[in-house]
C-alpha cells in the first residue's frame, strides 16, 4: 500500500493528538498542572477547582510546622493523615497571594505524609487538606507567625 | 541545565524515607527588580518520584514552595538496593531527573 504525503501528514497529526490526550507529550504534562486550583484565592474557589465539597475540620489530618517562623521565605511544614483512602494532600497558606502551595498525589506505594518548605508573605493560618476517595475534603490548620528580620510583632 | 538534586533514601523497616533537595530559583512572579519590573515567575510545577521505574508519587507545586525546595516522603515496601528516581518539570519546560539507591 502506498501512502500519499497528505495521508501521512494527517495520520501523524491524529497520532500527535492521541498521544497528547494520553499525557505522553511534554506539553500535555504541562497542561495537567491544575491552574484553577493554584490561582484560587479562597477556600470556596479552591473547593470548586478540585470538584469537592466544602472542607470539614478533622483530627485525622495533621499539620506540622513551627509556631513562629523567623524567615517567611523558608517555613518548614509537613502534612500527614492517618486515614486510609487519601487521594491527595494539599498544603495551603491562607494569606498568600494564591492559597495553594503544593498538591501531592498519594498512591498505594507511599504513605500520606509529606514534608517540604514553603514561603509565607505574612503571619497566617496554614492548612493541610486531605482529598478522600469519596470526594470529601478534610483539613487541619495551624497559625504560624512570621517575624521578618526581627522587626515584626 | 539545572544543578543536580541531592537525594537520600534510607530504609527503615518496611519503608524508606526519601529526602530530596532540588536546586531551583522558585521565582514567584510577585517580586520586582531594581528597575521596578516584575520578575517573571519561574518555579517547579510537577514532581514525580519512581521506585525501580514504577511511579509512586506525583506532586504539583505552586510558586509558594520555597527556593531550593526540600521534599520528604515515605515509600512503602522499599528496601536497600532499590532505585529511587525523582524528576521535576518547571513552568519553562526545563526538567531534570536524578537517581539514588536506597541504603
Amino acid at each position: 500500500m502506498k501512502h500519499t504525503r497528505r495521508q501521512l501528514l494527517q495520520r501523524s497529526a491524529v497520532l500527535a493528538t492521541m498521544l497528547g490526550g494520553l499525557g505522553l507529550l511534554p506539553q500535555a504534562a504541562q497542561a495537567a498542572w491544575n491552574k484553577a486550583a493554584f490561582d484560587a484565592k479562597n477556600m470556596a474557589d479552591l473547593a470548586k477547582a478540585l470538584g469537592g465539597s466544602v472542607p470539614t475540620l478533622s483530627k485525622d489530618v495533621t499539620l506540622t510546622g513551627p509556631d513562629i517562623a523567623e524567615n517567611g521565605a523558608v517555613v518548614p511544614v509537613g502534612c500527614a493523615s492517618t486515614l486510609p483512602g487519601v487521594k491527595k494532600l494539599l498544603l495551603l497558606v491562607e494569606k498568600n497571594p494564591a492559597m495553594l502551595c503544593a498538591m501531592f498525589d498519594v498512591t498505594d506505594a507511599v504513605e500520606p505524609s509529606f514534608a517540604t518548605r514553603v514561603k509565607m508573605g505574612q503571619s497566617s493560618n496554614v492548612m493541610a487538606v486531605a482529598v478522600m476517595d469519596d470526594g470529601k475534603l478534610l483539613y487541619a490548620q495551624k497559625e504560624i507567625k512570621v517575624t521578618l528580620g526581627g522587626c515584626g510583632g | 541545565m539545572a544543578d543536580p538534586m541531592r537525594i537520600r533514601a534510607q530504609a527503615a523497616g518496611d519503608k524508606a524515607t526519601v529526602r530530596v533537595l532540588m536546586a531551583h530559583e522558585m521565582e514567584t512572579g510577585q517580586r520586582k527588580d531594581g528597575a521596578g519590573k516584575v520578575i517573571p515567575a519561574w518555579f517547579i510545577q510537577d514532581v514525580t518520584a519512581t521506585l525501580n521505574g514504577k511511579t509512586v508519587m506525583t506532586a504539583q507545586w505552586g510558586p509558594a514552595v520555597a527556593k531550593n525546595p526540600f521534599l520528604q516522603f515515605n515509600v512503602k515496601g522499599a528496601k536497600a538496593g532499590d532505585k529511587v528516581a525523582i524528576t521535576w518539570v518547571d513552568n519553562k519546560g526545563d526538567k531534570r531527573t536524578d537517581e539514588a539507591v536506597v541504603s
